[in-house]
C-alpha cells in the first residue's frame, strides 16, 4: 500500500508520513517506510511525504503509483494527481482543492473542521481520523497509541479530538447514505 | 565489552537513517561531536546534541569543517571517542585533517550522509559519489575504513561497527551512508545496553618512560596514552618514528600504516552473499543500491537467470580476494551504483580478465529503476564473449538523454 501526504510546508504534512508508519510499524507489526520530499532552498512551500506500508519487508524506498493521496493543497493536487494509481483514492480537504475531474474521490473539510475544533494546525489529524475511516491501512488503536507520543503534551487531547472528528465525519456518512462520504455534490458540479 | 546502559536509548523507534546513526554514535559511547550543519546530514547532529546532555557528551558546533575535523582529532587524542558528521563539500574540506587523522593514527568516526555532487549538487538529494574519494581524498599513502548501511537499522548498527573498527585499528572509519538513507524513516530497535558490544580504547599500561607513542602491537596497531596524562608525546604529521620525532624515510611508519589495514583485512572486511551456489551473474552492490537491487535480483530468478548478490558491507578495504574467486567461477559482475562509474573499477582489477564487468551508471538525485539493473543482468547472462575493460549498461535515463535524434552519445573519439 503506498500512500502520499501532499501539502504546503507547515500543514504536518511530513508529521502525517511519521504518524501513520509509527501506527502501522511499532503497534501493528507491519513493515512502513517513509520518504519525504523538499527542495534544496529551505524546507518552505510545497512539501510531500511518501510512505510504503506492507506485511513484508520494503525493498524499493519511493512511492511510484501511489494507491492513496492525501492532497491538502490545490498545488500538491494538481502536481500529484497524475500519478495516482488507477482507482487510487484520492482525498482533498473539501475547501482548499478545487477539482478538475473526480476520480475515486473523498473529502473532508478538514481544516474547517480544525478551525471549529480551536486551531487549523490539527488539520493533518483530521484528516488523518478520517484516513484512518476510510482506508484500514492502520488500526484506529495503533494510531491511539501514537498520536499522543508524536505532539506536544499540551496537545494530546486536542489531537484525539480532531482524530475523532474525522474518523466519526466517514463512519457517519457511511451510516447516513450508506457508502463513504464521496465528492460532495453540490461541489462537485460547480468545477 | 558491553555498552553502558545510559548511553543507549533503548526501545522500538520510528526514526529516520541520520537520527538512527547519531544514536548508534551515543551507544558506542561517543563523548564529542565537532560539526558544521550540512544538508543532508543536519538531523543526525541535532539528534546527538538534543541527547548529549543527557549522556555527558558534547557537541560544539564549530566555524567550519576545517575546524570541526581538527576538534575530532584532538578530543580523540584526550580521550573521548570522536565523531564528526557531514556530507558532500564538508566532506572535502575535511580531506587534509583526514590524513593527519590517518597518520597520527587517531580513531574517530566520519559519518558522511551523500548527497549528488559535485560541488553544491544536489543537497536535499542523494549519491554514492564520494566513494573513490573516501580511499584516496586525502594526499600520500593511507588506509581508511569504510562501511556502508542501506537502512535506518543498520544506520544504527554500523556506526557502532565504525566506532568499533577506529579503536581497535586506530584509524579514521567512514560511515558512507546517503540522503536516501538519511532521510528514510523505519522502524529501529535499539537492543538493551547488555547486548551491544563495543570496543574499548587500549590505553599503554608500561612504565611511563619507556613508552613509545608509535611502537606497534603485533596485530601493528600500538597502544594510545591521553595527551596530558604525562607521558612524553611528541606527535607530528611529519613522516615519523617509533618515538614520533620526524624521520626521512616511509619505510616504517608509512608502510605500518598501510598494512594494519591490509593484513588484517581479512578481519574486517564483512559482506552479505546471497544465492551465490549457483551463480552465473552476481550484483556487486553497497548502501541503498542493494536494497533496490535485490527487487532486480529476484526478478531475474523469476525468469530462470542464475543471479546472486554480493553486498559490501565494508567498501574499504575492498575484498579483492572474494572478487578474485568469484571471477573465476561466474560469466560476469553487475555493479549498480549512484554515480557514474567508482567501485566498479575495482570489481574489474579484481576480475583480471576471468569475467564480464558492467557498470549501472545513475547520476545522483534519486535510486536505481530496478528494471536497468535488471536489464544489466539479462546482458550479462546472454554475453558469449569475453569484453575488454568496463561495459556500461544503457539505463532508461541514459536513452533518454542522448538518443532523442542521434541514437547514441556524441562521439568525441575523433
Amino acid at each position: 500500500m503506498e500512500i502520499r501526504f501532499a501539502g504546503f510546508g507547515g500543514q504536518g504534512i511530513i508529521r502525517s508520513g511519521i504518524i501513520v508508519g509509527r501506527a502501522a510499524s511499532i503497534y501493528d507489526n507491519k513493515f512502513a517506510t517513509m520518504n519525504q520530499s523538499f527542495g534544496p532552498e529551505a524546507r518552505g512551500g510545497a512539501c510531500s511525504s511518501e510512505l510504503i506500508v506492507s506485511e513484508s519487508r520494503i525493498l524499493y524506498p519511493y512511492v511510484t503509483k501511489p494507491d492513496v493521496l492525501i492532497a491538502m493543497s490545490q498545488e500538491a493536487y494538481e502536481k500529484f494527481k497524475p500519478n495516482l494509481k488507477k482507482d487510487g483514492i484520492l482525498i482533498i480537504d473539501t475547501d482548499l482543492v478545487k477539482l478538475k475531474k473526480a476520480g475515486k474521490l473523498f473529502s473532508i473539510p478538514a481544516t474547517r473542521f480544525a478551525e471549529e475544533l480551536g486551531n487549523r494546525i490539527i488539520a493533518n489529524v483530521v484528516m488523518l481520523g478520517f484516513f484512518t475511516a476510510l482506508t484500514k491501512v492502520v488500526s484506529v488503536e495503533a494510531m491511539k497509541k501514537t498520536i499522543p507520543e508524536s505532539v506536544p503534551s499540551r496537545f494530546v487531547e486536542l489531537n484525539l479530538k480532531a482524530f475523532d472528528k474525522g474518523f466519526n465525519y466517514e463512519t457517519e456518512m457511511v451510516k447516513s447514505r450508506g457508502s463513504p462520504p464521496d465528492v460532495d455534490p453540490p461541489r462537485a458540479e460547480n468545477f | 565489552m558491553k555498552a553502558n546502559p545510559r548511553d543507549v536509548h533503548t526501545g522500538a523507534y520510528y526514526i529516520d537513517g541520520d537520527v538512527a546513526a547519531a544514536e548508534g554514535a551515543l551507544a558506542a559511547g561517543c563523548k564529542f561531536l565537532g560539526g558544521y550543519p550540512i544538508t543532508p546530514s543536519t538531523e543526525a547532529a541535532e539528534a546527538f546534541a538534543r541527547r548529549a546532555p543527557e549522556v555527558g557528551a558534547i557537541f560544539i558546533q564549530m566555524e567550519d569543517e576545517l575546524g570541526s575535523i581538527s576538534a575530532v582529532l584532538g578530543a580523540s587524542w584526550a580521550g573521548k571517542k570522536a565523531l564528526t558528521i557531514t556530507s558532500g563539500p564538508g566532506y572535502s574540506l575535511m580531506m587534509e585533517n583526514i590524513g593527519l587523522g590517518a597518520a597520527l593514527e587517531t580513531p574517530f568516526v566520519i559519518i558522511n550522509i551523500q548527497r549528488g555532487g559535485p560541488s553544491t549538487g544536489l543537497p536535499t538529494r542523494t549519491g554514492q559519489a564520494d566513494m573513490m574519494q573516501t580511499r584516496w581524498g586525502s594526499h600520500g599513502d593511507y588506509e581508511v575504513i569504510a562501511i556502508s548501511p542501506d537502512s535506518p537499522q543498520e544506520s544504527f548498527e554500523f556506526t557502532v561497527k565504525a566506532f568499533n573498527l577506529a579503536e581497535r585499528y586506530r584509524v579514521p572509519v567512514m560511515l558512507m551512508s546517503d540522503e536516501c538513507v538519511g532521510h528514510m524513516t523505519e522502524k529501529v530497535v535499539i537492543p538493551p545496553a547488555s547486548e551491544i558490544e563495543v570496543e574499548t580504547r587500549r590505553y599503554y599500561d608500561g612504565p611511563k618512560d619507556k613508552y613509545l607513542p608509535f611502537k606497534p602491537d603485533k596485530n601493528l596497531v600500538p597502544p594510545m596514552v591521553k595527551a596530558g596524562d604525562g607521558y612524553k608525546l611528541y606527535i607530528t604529521g611529519l613522516t615519523h618514528d617509533e618515538k614520533g620525532y620526524p624521520i626521512l624515510n616511509q619505510n616504517l611508519n608509512t608502510r605500518r600504516l598501510v598494512d594494519k589495514i591490509r593484513l588484517n583485512a581479512d578481519k574486517i572486511i564483512e559482506t552479505k552473499e546471497e544465492r551465490l551456489d549457483d551463480a552465473e551473474v552476481i550484483v556487486v552492490s553497497y548502501g541503498i543500491t542493494s536494497r533496490v537491487a535485490i527487487r532486480a535480483i529476484e526478478q531475474a530468478r523469476k525468469i530462470g537467470i542464475k543471479v546472486g548478490s554480493l553486498r559490501l558491507i565494508t567498501v574499504w578495504p575492498f575484498p579483492d580476494k572474494k572478487i578474485v574467486e568469484l571471477a573465476k567461477k561466474v560469466k560476469g559482475f553487475v555493479v549498480p551504483e549512484i554515480n557514474y562509474g567508482q567501485i566498479v573499477f575495482e570489481v574489474e582489477r579484481c576480475s583480471h580478465g576471468n569475467a564480464n564487468v558492467i557498470l549501472v551508471p545513475h547520476g545522483g538525485g534519486s535510486v536505481h529503476n530496478p528494471d536497468d539493473i535488471l536489464g544489466a543482468i539479462k546482458q550479462v547472462a546472454r554475453e558469449k564473449k569475453r569484453s575488454e575493460g568496463i561495459i556500461e549498461y544503457k539505463t532508461g535515463l541514459e536513452h533518454l538523454v542522448f538518443d532523442q535524434n542521434k541514437g547514441s552519445r556524441p562521439d568525441l573519439s575523433g
